[in-house]
């Protein structure tokens, strides 16, 4: 068949730049359908990419051979590593962007990227044929055909914006093609439901007293989003962290009538862990203050944003709590914080490649899924354009397993569990997070990134140049060591008589890279990166090796597959809570059926063996 | 799905009038040909003469079931022996040698009917319990069990476990939120209270005691009268006697209900300088089988009595003096039985469980176990990832308690419970 494109993606957000881009890197010829070609890269919300958890899924998406940790570090102009002091596992690496530096080198990236074209315009509705995607009509009177189309429109459907108690519809792209695309997926049967989300005011740094306020300089180091950036290109700002106080709580208190959340106009479940500050002051009574990190949003742009007061109170009540922070004594306000209401749809009708599961040809990807955060859209949107391109090409689907990669947690947990709140990647989602490092991310995913085809030639190169330095640290640690020489360099590790490599000398917290690099000099000749990863491998190897035995018992669940077409109702022994479960989730194998919430082990015995008298 | 054929004897332990070995899987059927027995017609008793290599092993009756109407759901044949432990044995291991034969695990028949379609998990499970609930104390137990009382321990453990690892949690990704502050002050008390809980369940007397028995291991030289002791307990010739020294030369093991208590009496070859190699590895077992044991009935002379053993001078019918620490007795006679009952009673009373309150199987033991072992891991642990870690395999340890642990571990563990050949 003669198509104007493989792949059509829709929404030239976080999500839709990832999957336009991961598609075309696959080989597949791409349509970026974008409203409007200027807005395509735009941090809507808060100006920074990365953090616990989620700087885990940007590292994912670059070993990928991503766009958004080379954007980010194109705009970075503060970095931060959370956690610093805790384990590596647990380290995010997080960066302030400037947003036109961010978005320019989204533009960058994607006109460099072959394959990919962008279509300005607004995407009205999917050209369909029964339940097959055949492309997309424009409200133009365009109509482009393609295999596949990847839906990334954000916060398109029933947005409701909320300033206090006066509400409007909104989101950020046109209405007409909400309305119309909305009404297509609602007759395809995806099912919808209701979340929100809020947004802080912005703040014109040029009325903030600076000089009185506590500065958070950006991390020394030198490190970057991705192995591509050998440098920070941007100047480095710092940020500044205020207050609130009991004159701010007080306030807050006195007015939550005027708040839409507690005067019940927000119908929409918010997340649990980033609340808006009248929950926080709500819920947390007893704490006498909350941190607030003024973040500038660009080089050249007065900009603030206030990260930790998220609120949807009327403009009036949020000068007020602003004011009352040191060092906001005289700020003005740019921009009121607002709270969001939008439908999703359920992601657990998507299979894992984030395909819906009963129409061909069509992926969702991105906050539609009820997911908050630019990482978790750009990670969906890797994922949805790599499959779309595989599928297109009648390859195997690249599937992300969730002992993994963090990519293969989030996406589990959405077609699994579906989604209560806006899904936030978290590290304590995954159970395995002692293997998935940040640090890591490229010695763990490039390899599989590289035989899916979706890494460019440099990138590859790079990594067989960061493997063999890698390799070359790994040599000079199998060297077997007697306690006694660690002692005399005067490392203080528990000498038992037995000569150990320095790989599991490793193991003993007192040897770290300082040490190492005492006994064995020859690492000073290394690259630093690789022995500190090298250190955080073996520092961690027994309680990874340990937890290898697990996912091996819990991959022979995995290989148990369950009828795509299996009828719970007809399964004895379920109650009706299991049987709505498993149906919208509809797991494909007993190891994802055993991870929805409450599905029992009697009743997981009872599926397998209706399974398998089924095969029989 | 191919499987094995297995096989296994599936009627009580011989000595007895019948024994049935069951057979079940695609095999059966030229396993019956192989013993030279011409098939006969479906679901119809037929008496044929077993025999291998020529050797006629067994005149007994046969009966096939083809699959799928069959107790597993496969072909299965059964074979009714005349119930003599050197045929049974002789029949196994005939069987044993046939290719894709192979002997059956416990529960195994139990979870191919299961598999197949022929039964479902709630009757699996209580034909378990059935099976296994023989006397009144287990009966109880079983109900304290079944009752969820285990189950509503662990779920809370569980929600205190819970709030442990959600303040581990939180400190390690909401760091960057003041809001979290570091570990409260007592989470170690509230994470060594825990251990000490699960600690204080696991000293418990284990389940298994009220299920086999409290193995009671007569041990002495050879000639002792241990054998006629054993059967004067189970008050039937369980084991075989004669003037001849060394008689026993493998252990037997005797279940029998004392006082509405189960034992299993274990009798063993008298120890001394082996006269042949058959009765030296007979030895070593007895040796080996003391050292298992609940309570070690000691027969020999006093000053060579195992610490912790009830001294017994055998044969007191004979006459002899007998020192304070012993209890003379009379197999003979039945002088001096009452006594040692009583005594045997009273020793077995702090070994069994009380009655109603929860006993703890291997399985429950060995995932509380874990947990604990894990909660002291978290415990001395000083990077928080770690005690995170150790935290999440101490919910895992839990979570298997209950049975919400991978699905195949679950039916493994279920199907276990059944003794082999059901």
């Amino acid at each position: 068949m003669n198509r104007d494109f493989d792949i059509i993606v829709v929404g030239g957000g976080h999500a839709g730049c990832e999957a336009a881009a991961a598609a075309a890197r696959m080989g597949a010829r791409v349509a970026l359908v974008s409203f409007e070609r200027r807005q395509i890269g735009a941090m809507s919300c808060n100006p920074a990419i990365g953090g616990l958890g989620k700087g885990h899924l940007v590292r994912e998406v670059d070993a990928y051979d991503g766009l958004i940790a080379r954007a980010a570090d194109a705009a970075g102009i503060h970095y931060r590593m959370l956690n610093a002091s805790k384990g590596a596992a647990v380290q995010g690496p997080r960066v302030q962007a400037d947003r036109g530096l961010y978005k320019a080198a989204i533009h960058r990236l994607l006109a460099a990227q072959d394959g990919l074209e962008i279509v300005e315009g607004e995407a009205a509705s999917l050209r369909l044929d029964g339940r097959r995607v055949g492309g997309v009509a424009l409200a133009d009177g365009r109509a482009l055909s393609a295999g596949a189309v990847i839906l990334a429109t954000g916060t398109f459907l029933g947005g409701k914006l909320h300033f206090g108690r006066t509400s409007r519809p909104g989101g950020r792209v046109g209405e007409r093609a909400a309305t119309a695309m909305a009404e297509q997926l609602r007759e395809l049967g995806l099912p919808l439901a209701r979340l929100k989300t809020g947004t802080p005011p912005r703040l014109d740094g040029r009325t903030i007293d600076w000089a009185s306020l506590e500065r958070q300089e950006s991390d020394g180091g030198g490190w970057t989003m991705s192995p591509m950036t050998s440098a920070r290109p941007a100047p480095q700002l710092f940020c500044a962290i205020t207050r609130t106080n009991a004159a701010t709580h007080a306030l807050i208190r006195s007015n939550l009538d005027r708040s839409p959340l507690f005067a019940g106009d927000i119908e929409g479940v918010g997340p649990r862990y980033c609340p808006s500050i009248e929950d926080k002051v709500h819920r947390f009574g007893d704490r006498d203050g909350h941190q607030v990190f003024l973040e500038p949003e660009g080089l050249d742009d007065p900009i603030v944003y206030p990260n930790g007061i998220s609120t949807s109170l009327p403009a009036d009540v949020q000068l007020a709590l602003v004011r009352s922070m040191a060092g906001l004594e005289r700020t003005q306000i740019v921009q009121p914080g607002y709270a969001v209401e939008y439908d999703h749809v359920d992601p657990r009708i998507l299979d894992s490649t984030l395909a819906v599961r009963d129409v061909e040809g069509l992926y969702l990807a991105g906050q539609i899924n009820g997911t908050t955060g630019y990482e978790e859209a750009a990670a969906q949107g890797l994922v949805a354009g790599v499959n779309a391109a595989a599928k297109a090409f009648g390859s195997a689907p690249l599937t992300f397993d969730r002992s993994e990669s963090y990519i293969g947690v989030m996406v589990d947990d959405l077609v699994l569990q579906g989604v209560t709140e806006p899904y936030r990647m978290l590290t304590a989602r995954a159970e395995y997070r002692l293997r998935l490092r940040a640090d890591n991310a490229e010695a763990r995913l490039t390899p599989a990134a590289i035989s899916a085809g979706c890494v460019s030639p440099e990138r590859q190169a790079l990594f067989r140049r960061r493997q063999a330095e890698r390799d070359e640290v790994e040599r000079r640690l199998a060297r077997v060591v007697a306690g006694a020489e660690l002692r005399d360099a005067g490392i203080a590790a528990g000498d038992d008589g037995r000569r150990r490599s320095l790989a599991e000398w490793l193991r003993f917290p007192q040897v770290d890279a300082e040490a190492l690099l005492r006994i064995e000099p020859a690492l000073l000749q290394c690259s630093r990166h690789a022995l500190d990863q090298a250190v955080e491998d073996h520092r961690y190897a027994p309680y990874v090796e340990r937890q290898q035995a697990e996912i091996a018992r819990l991959r022979s669940d995995e290989a148990v597959r369950i009828p795509a077409d299996l009828d719970y109702a007809s399964v004895a022994g379920l109650s009706n809570e299991m049987v709505e479960r498993l149906g919208a989730a509809r797991p494909a194998t007993l190891g994802e059926a055993r991870r929805i919430r409450g599905v029992t082990p009697a009743a997981l015995a009872a599926i397998l063996v209706h399974s398998r008298r089924k095969a029989a | 799905m191919t499987a094995d054929t297995i096989f296994a004897l599936s009627s009580g332990s011989p000595p007895a009038a019948v024994a049935v070995i069951r057979i079940s899987g695609p095999r059966a059927d030229s396993a019956l040909q192989a013993l030279s027995v011409s098939l006969p017609e479906a679901r119809r008793a037929t008496l044929a003469e077993l025999r291998f290599d020529a050797e006629l092993l067994d005149n007994a009756l046969v009966v096939r079931f083809p699959g799928p109407r069959s107790a597993t759901g496969e072909d299965v044949v059964e074979l009714h022996l005349h119930g003599g432990r050197a045929v049974v044995s002789a029949v196994k291991a005939v069987l044993a040698r046939m290719d894709g034969l192979r002997a059956a695990e416990p529960g195994e028949f139990t979870r191919r009917a299961f598999d197949n379609g022929r039964i479902d998990l709630t009757e699996a499970e209580g034909l378990a319990d059935l099976l296994e609930a023989e006397t009144e104390t287990q009966r109880r137990s079983a109900l304290a069990l079944a009752g969820g009382a285990l189950g509503r321990q662990a779920a809370a453990w569980k929600r205190r476990l819970l709030d442990l690892a959600a303040e581990v949690e939180a400190a390690l990704d909401f760091s960057d939120e003041d809001d979290v502050t570091p570990l409260s002050r007592d989470f170690p008390s509230r994470l060594e209270a825990l251990r000490g809980e699960l600690q204080a369940w696991l000293a418990r007397p284990p389940a298994e005691r009220l299920k086999d028995g409290i193995r009671v291991v007569v041990l002495g030289p050879p000639n002792a009268g241990k054998s006629s002791l054993v059967n004067a307990l189970a008050q039937r010739d369980a084991a075989i006697t004669s003037a001849v020294p060394g008689t026993t030369r493998d252990l037997i093991e005797v279940p029998v209900a004392i006082g509405g208590l189960p034992f299993l009496l274990v009798d063993t070859a008298g120890l001394r300088e082996a006269v042949g190699e058959i009765e030296a590895i007979g030895i070593e077992r007895a040796q080996a089988s003391a050292a298992a044991a609940d309570l070690l009935l000691w027969l020999g002379p006093p000053a060579d009595a195992p610490a912790g053993s009830i001294a017994i001078r055998p044969k007191a019918d004979l006459g002899g003096s007998s020192g304070d620490s012993e209890l003379a007795v009379s197999a003979l006679t039945g002088q001096g039985m009452d006594a040692l009952v009583r005594t045997l009673l009273a020793r077995a009373a702090a070994l069994l469980p009380a009655a109603g309150e929860v006993a703890l199987n291997a399985r429950h033991r060995a995932a509380l176990g874990d947990a604990s072992g894990d909660l002291g891991e978290a415990r001395s642990a000083a990077d928080l990832l770690l005690i995170a870690e150790a935290l999440r395999r101490a919910r895992a340890a839990l979570d298997a308690v209950t049975g919400d642990a991978g699905v195949e571990d679950m039916l493994d563990a279920l199907f276990g419970r059944f003794c082999i050949g059901k």
